[in-house]
Order: structure tokens, then sequence, then C-alpha cells
């Protein structure tokens, strides 16, 4: 698009709405230093949670588990997703309808439903719930956002640029991994990133579908929830916040750096 | 290799090739295999449990019976339950409706910073939504409640005499659930967006176009897939929603969300649940079908 | 740029196959705990494997719903569970638990006599009591000065959107149906419909349903008082004296939460000795210490006299803990309705969807 800076309107409006987004997160920052156990007021500064966040052996493998079920389960859903919708896209076939109407059940249906359906099925099926099941199950909602997102951004893509590969000689396979791929990568991010985040954070389906011994962290919390949810918690996020934050920000000074090359 | 076991001639394996090269229905089944395998048997056979559960009965200790009874539906058929639905569509509609006011700006102020600049403001939208889903919540009504944030800083300040009364509100719950769906909103709208042509606007003011008119008649066409997507991935599961209304609007009401979810986890009638389930998915996918059909969502063909 | 494109999926690929080694293997020296959340103190947890070298796998749920729902679909491996009063009826009469043999657990013997051999489970055929409690009126006495003996008092118009109740149908209705001088666990379709249109009146004096955290409202001024559990007065009550605690006069509810075995539990043996050790009258103090409900372990009370006494006084000073014998006469359970579940929750999403 465009790369004339935007008006100064719009970027008004999107400090305003930077400010929305990040603002709990301020709060949610500045209450990690809380000296009550329950966080419900202020009452005091303490670094007291962070000491107890890098001892809590139990919370610790709680986000091992979420991280490695998040990237399998994002990386197997992006691939998947992506071909899927490229074939939305572009082609018809028997058992495209019935296709496309698979591909929204996971968006449609609520959690608790396939929660419990994904429950009895594995049950009956005799896997044994675990960690992998919790993975099994996240691949399975999280193909629908990549293949949506992916073919928002395929509509409309202008073939003519595939066809002159070809007609240079390319073939079908170099022709997607240099020219088609890459055009669309914005959007197969996208669907990465949303399937990731979608992850992390989910936790009916999760709860029903995770065995003895197989926490994840969003289950964690939520079980925190009767009693207090300590400010460990709120440190735990600051940590992982600021820790991505950092990389970002590098990141992004690296590749200034790169293009004053 | 195969062509002397099974006696067929070696030319099968090469039309094999030939086949998938050039005949495109064949490629669009190859691509979709993979999703189609994985969905059926991890979402439509466990759907299909489902459907079946609907006809079943519920035992007097809350299990399930085989026994086969469409009761569950007739009992749906009440005009309590139809406006639960109602109101449920309702909270949906407003969260999709705010999320694109507010998204929309925001995806366009992305898409036209430089390029460099654009993956790093994307991240920083989803950033937040790395931190635990209850604090942030709890963020919220710490900023809203009665003696929250909010209302300490108005009223220092001289703004308000009274407390606003904020928290256990409609109000609220909106404030959250646009906070929770912005992203399923911007990120679509973004590539959207990000993908027209400067071509195509340059074009639009040679020929005497003002930026308005520019944007009413080429971006905003344009940006429609995005808007789909984004209106799906937002009001389906908002629609079905029933957390944030509960922690952020103090549970007083009864969405379809909770309604399905009592059904399982309160008052163990797993059928009725079921049931109440499967008219919500009839009700959505034919939506949803529909929707995206009339707005030319997949209408691309290869030819 | 090259280089990373082929690192990530290598990496990634070794998760995928680390993962699927996650799968169990059967191990004898672990016990599986199935059990309501913030409810075991970790220190009775790493007790037990200090002492025994077991592993302890604690998996939580937040309602005796969501550990019916997960054993009724069949989800197994779970070795000792906590259900309720209700609960236990339930699973029993399904055939779902195993029977205890008491030989194997001694410091049976430790649990106070009234509390041995309960409605629901005469012989203590399948279940040893852990906790119990109550669900009562807590009242912020800094806001409400008048003193409060009657629930019905609730719906006085001076408490509009000052109250928090629990976010549950059989304690809400139950409460009502008291209010309205009928049994709590009433199947009557008639006094239903009446708790029901007495229980609408009420609403615009309810500010929050919340069964999670209610004393979160009350103490930070959302709420000056609420039907909440015992459990969530006391905490409250900790960081704000003036949070009373008050069964009135209609009556008010009582449950117990027991430890008990699933049947095909795959480490019997073991959740024998964990059941026995948990009655050990020092691993129910560490419970008191974190947990403030009511408990039922006699020796560890007589204990924690002597030995804890900050303790005991807290615990026997405040009502949430330790309810005054008065009340018990007026204290009712919740009882399983069967059938007319469908009837009590068609009353209660009326109630919540009538707006």
């Amino acid at each position: 698009m465009s790369e004339k800076k935007p008006a100064f309107w719009l970027r008004v409006f999107a400090i305003l709405a930077y400010t929305y987004i990040y603002f709990p997160i301020l709060i949610l920052i500045i209450f990690s230093f809380n000296t009550q156990k329950i966080n419900v007021r202020w009452e005091g500064f303490t670094l007291h949670w962070y000491d107890v966040l890098f001892h809590d052996s139990n919370v610790l493998l709680a986000v091992r588990n979420t991280l490695m079920i998040a990237c399998v389960s994002t990386l197997v859903a992006t691939v998947i997703g992506t071909l899927a919708a490229l074939a939305l896209q572009r082609y018809r076939f028997p058992g495209y309808t019935a296709a496309e109407s698979a591909l929204y059940i996971p968006v449609i249906v609520p959690e608790v439903v396939m929660g419990i359906s994904l429950l009895a099925f594995f049950v009956m099926v005799g896997l044994k719930l675990g960690l992998a099941t919790i993975a099994l199950s996240h691949i399975a909602f999280n193909i629908p956002f990549v293949t949506l997102v992916v073919r928002a951004r395929l509509h409309g893509f202008d073939k003519s640029i595939e066809e002159a590969s070809m007609d240079l000689g390319a073939n079908e396979m170099t022709t997607f991994w240099r020219v088609t791929l890459p055009t669309i990568m914005p959007g197969v991010l996208s669907g990465a990133l949303l399937a990731f985040t979608l992850s992390l954070d989910d936790y009916v389906i999760t709860y029903f579908t995770a065995g003895p011994g197989a926490t994840t962290l969003p289950l964690r919390v939520f079980s925190m929830v009767r009693f207090a949810v300590t400010p460990e918690v709120n440190a735990l996020s600051t940590l992982w916040v600021f820790t991505i934050f950092v990389v970002l920000l590098a990141s992004q000074v690296i590749q200034r750096r790169q293009e004053h090359h | 290799m195969s062509n002397i076991q099974t006696g067929k001639p070696a030319l099968t394996r090469f039309s094999l090739r030939k086949i998938l090269r050039e005949n495109p229905t064949a490629q669009g089944l190859a691509l979709i295999s993979p999703t189609a395998i994985y969905l059926l048997l991890f979402m439509v056979l466990p759907m299909i449990l489902v459907v079946l559960l609907s006809f079943m009965t519920r035992g007097p200790y809350g299990n399930v019976v085989y026994r086969v009874n469409v009761q569950n539906y007739a009992r749906l058929a009440d005009p309590l339950y139809l406006r639960i639905l109602v109101f449920s569509l309702g909270v949906g509609a407003a969260t999709t409706v705010f999320t694109i006011l507010i998204g929309y700006p925001l995806a366009y102020f992305i898409a036209r910073t430089p390029a460099r600049h654009r993956s790093f403001l994307l991240f920083l939208i989803l950033l937040p939504f790395w931190t635990n889903f209850i604090i942030r919540i709890y963020a919220w009504i710490m900023i809203l409640r009665t003696e929250g944030f909010l209302n300490s800083v108005l009223l220092h300040m001289g703004v308000i005499n009274v407390p606003l009364n904020i928290l256990y509100t409609p109000t609220a719950v909106l404030i959250a659930m646009v906070y929770e769906f912005l992203p399923f909103m911007v990120l679509p709208l973004y590539t959207s967006l990000e993908k027209i042509e400067n071509a195509q606007l340059e074009a639009a003011a040679d020929l005497g176009a003002r930026p308005w008119r520019t944007f009413l008649r080429v971006t905003l066409p344009l940006s429609v897939p995005g808007m789909i997507a984004g209106s799906i991935l937002v009001f389906i599961p908002a629609m079905g929603m029933f957390v944030v209304p509960d922690l952020m609007g103090g549970a007083k009401t009864i969405l379809i969300g909770n309604l399905i979810r009592n059904q399982f986890l309160v008052s163990r009638d797993w059928p009725f649940g079921a049931a109440a389930s499967m008219l919500l998915l009839i009700l959505t996918l034919v939506f949803t079908l529909l929707y995206t059909r009339k707005a030319g969502f997949g209408e691309e063909l290869l030819v | 740029m090259k280089i990373y494109k082929l690192v990530v999926p290598i990496v990634v690929l070794a998760m995928l196959l680390s993962a699927c080694g996650g799968a169990q293997k059967p191990n004898d020296a672990e016990v599986n705990l199935y059990a309501w959340s913030e409810y075991i103190p970790q220190a009775l947890l790493e007790g037990f494997t200090q002492k025994t070298g077991i592993k302890v796998n604690y998996d939580t749920y937040s309602s005796n719903e969501e550990l019916m729902a997960k054993l009724q679909a069949g989800a197994s491996g779970y070795d000792v569970i906590i259900p309720s009063d209700y609960t236990v009826t339930i699973l029993t009469k399904q055939g779902l638990l195993e029977e205890l043999d008491l030989s194997k657990i001694p410091n049976f013997k430790n649990i106070a006599d009234d509390l041995k051999k309960p409605y629901f489970d005469p012989e203590n055929k399948y279940s040893v009591p852990y906790q119990w409690g109550t669900a009562a009126l807590a009242i912020n006495t800094e806001k409400v000065t008048k003193p409060i003996t009657k629930y019905a008092e609730l719906w006085n118009p001076e408490f509009a959107q000052q109250i928090v109740v629990l976010d549950d149908e059989r304690e809400v209705l139950g409460m009502v149906l008291m209010v309205l001088g009928y049994d709590r666990n009433t199947t009557d379709p008639k006094q239903l419909e009446e708790a029901k249109v007495k229980l609408l009146e009420l609403m615009p004096n309810i500010r929050l349903f919340d069964s999670d955290s209610p004393k979160t409202a009350l103490l930070s001024g959302e709420v000056s008082l609420g039907l909440v559990w015992n459990g969530e007065a006391a905490i409250a009550h900790g960081e704000n004296p003036a949070i009373a605690y008050v069964c009135p006069e209609e009556g008010c509810s009582i449950w117990f939460d027991n430890l008990a075995i699933p049947k095909g539990a795959p480490h019997k043996g073991v959740a024998h000795y964990f059941i026995d050790y948990v009655l050990d009258p020092e691993a129910s103090v560490l419970i008191a210490q974190e947990f403030p409900y009511s408990n039922p372990n006699a020796a560890a009370l007589e204990l924690m006299k002597t030995k804890y006494p900050e303790l005991y006084k807290t615990y026997m000073g405040y009502e949430a803990t330790n309810p005054p014998k008065d009340w018990m006469a007026r204290m009712h359970p919740v009882k399983d309705v069967g059938d007319a579940t469908a009837l009590w929750d068609r009353v209660w999403t009326e109630v919540k969807g009538g707006q």
C-alpha cells in the first residue's frame, strides 16, 4: 500500500487505540508488585512474587507445556490451513461446500461443546488424555482461523505474476515458493500469529482434553480464581510481555541497521 | 519398480503426475486433503457424536441414557430460548460493529505506515494477548469499578462528582468484549488493506478523485474480504461468549453460551445441551455461508 | 536468513517428537489427585512426597458438576477425588466409586464423631470427610450498621445494587425457598414458580453473581453484603475484620467435602495411603492454615490448641470456620433433585434470561 505518511488524525486515533490496548496491561504490570496476596487493592510495593515465580516448579512446568503445545499446533495448523485456503480460493472440486462448512465448525461451535465432544471422542477411540490430546485439539480449532485469514489475503490475488513466472520456465513448485508464497506471506504470518495466540490462552477445550499431570498455564491460572489470583500470575505475564517486547524492539533495531548498509 | 509387479505399464505413474499438473480439480483436492482428513477425524466425527447425543435422554443421575427422544428439540421451541438467542445475537453484533469502528482505522493506519514498521505494529496489537486472559479482565475490573482507576482519576480531576457506575453494566461488557476481539478484526482487515495496489490509488487520484472519494470507491470495496473474514471471526465467537459477559456484567444475564455451558456443567442435561448447540451451529452455519457467498468471498475460480 | 529457515523446522520437529514422547508411562511411584482447585496445600503434597517418595499429580476442577462430567464421560486415570455430599450419592448410585478399605486408613479415628457416618454414606464405605462448611450471609458492618437476622431483609430497597450472591442455582433458589418457608431441595413446580417470582423481585438489589470469588466484591467496596461460602467470608474477614458472617433465621446451607477413590483407579493402594496421610493431624493443620474452611479432624483441632494457639483462636473465634451449635438446627445440605433438575434449570434460566 501507499507509503505516504498517514494523516494526522489517523495517527492520533492510532495512539488512542494503542492506549486502549495497553492500559490494562499497564495496570496488570503495576499490580505484579502488590503486596496483597488476593490482589484486590494496592497495598504496597514488593518484588516477592517474582521470587515466588522462579521457585514455582508447577507454574514453570505449565509454561513449558503451554509453549510447546502452542508451537506445535501453530506450525501444523498454519501449513494445513494455508493449503486449504489455496484450495478453497482457487479451485472447485467435489465436496467443496462440505469442506468449507467443516472449516467453519470450530469457529461456530461453543468451546464447551467442542471440548466435551473431543473428550468423548478420545475416550471412545481409546486415546489416553495428556499433552498430545491437547495439541491435537488445538490444531483442530486453529486451522480455520489460519484458512480464513489467508483466504482474505488471496482474494483478488493477481495471477498474472504467477503466469509470468511459469512463462519464464519455472514449474509449479518453484512458482509457489518464489512467487505465490512470498506474496501471501503477510496473510500466512497473520494467521500463524492468530493461531499461536489462541493456543496460548485456551482454557475450555484444553480443560476437557487434558489428562492427569498435563497442565497448561491457563488451566493453572483459572484454578487459582477460587482463592486468589496472586500477583505471581501478573509477574509471569509481565516478564513474558517484557521479554517479547525487548526481542521485538531488538529485531526492529537490527533491521534498521541492516537497511543502513 | 511397480510396473513389473503390478503388470501395469510404466505410463501410469507418469499419468498421475500429469493429472496433478494439468487437472485443476485434482490439484484442488490434493491441497484440501490434509485439512479434510484432519477435520474429519477431529471435528466432524466428534460433532457427529454431539448430534447423536442430542437425540438421547438424560438419565436420573445426569448421565446419558441411550434412548432416542426428540424432546430436547421440542423443548427449544420456546420464547424464552428465542429471547436468549436474540440477545446473544445482539451482543455479537454490537461487538462486531465496534471492533470495525475501532479496528478499521487502526488497520488502515498500519497498512499506510512504511513497510518496515508494519510487522512491529501488528505484533504490538497481539502482544497483550500473550498475557493471561483472566488477569487482563481483572485489570479491566480494577479500572472500571466504583473505586477503580477511572473513577478515582475523574473524581480527583473534578470531572465528575459521583463515581460512574460502569462495572457490571452492558457498557463494561462491551468495552471488554471489543478489547478481546479487536485483533481478530484488525489482522484480517490489515491483510486485505495492505494488498491494495498503490497503482490503483494513484490511478484514482489521476482521474481527479479526492481522497475521500478514493477511499469510498476504491479502498473500502477492496477491503471487504478482510471485513468479512474479521466479522466472522468476531461475530460468531462473540455470540457464544459468556466468560467476559459474566465477569464484566456480573453474570446477571443468560446468553446462549451460558445456557449451553449450564447444560453440560450444572444441570448435567447433556442431550439438551447438545440439541441447543446443534441449533446454534445450524443457524450460524447458514448465516455464514450466505454472508460469504453473497459478498463474493468464495468466487475465485482458477481458469 | 537461510540457516534460520532450516533451524526453525528442525526445532519444531524436535518439539513435536518430544510432545509425543510425553505420553503417560505407567508409574507406580505416583498418585493422581483430582480435586477442587485451591483446596490442598502444596506443603501437604510435598510432605507426602518427602515421606514416601511418591509423586503427586494435582489436577483441578472448580465444581462437582465438572468432576462428574469428566468421570461420566469416561475420563480415567485419577486415584483420589474430593466430591461433595450429593455428589457422593450420585456417584455411588452409578457405581463410579471404589469401596474404601478403612483398615488401610487408621487415621480415620481422628475425625470428629458427629462427622463420621454421614447421611450420604452411613458406613463410610466410599468416602471419608475432608473439609466441611456453610454458605450464609456475609455482611460488611462498616457499610451496614444495623444487625441483619433474616434473609428477607435482603429484599429491602436500601440494598439496591449492594448485594453479591453465589452464581449457583441450588444455593440462591434454595435460599429463596427457605425464605418462603419451603424445603430448599423441593421438586414441587408450584413452589419453584413462587421462588422464581420472589427471586425476580430481588434482582434489582443484586449487583453481581459470583461463585468463584465473591470476597473480591465485598473487599473492593462494590457490595455491602451477600450470600457467600464460609471460606470466602473467612478470607475477607482476615483482610477486613468488619466482615461478619451470619446464619439467618430462615436457615442456611451446609456442605461436606469428602475424599474418595473413583472406580478403576490405577494406584488404589497408594490412594488409600494418601488419604490416610491427609487425615493425619499435622497434615490437617496445614489445610486449616491455608484454607479457612471447617475442619472435621478433631485430633487436628487438639493439636492446634497446643501447638498453634493463634491459629486456633482465629479458627474458633469466627463463625465462618466455627459455626455456633445453635446454627446446626437450621442448616440444610444440598440434595440431588433427580429429574427435577431440568425444572430448576428452567427457573434459573427464566430469572436470568428475563431481562
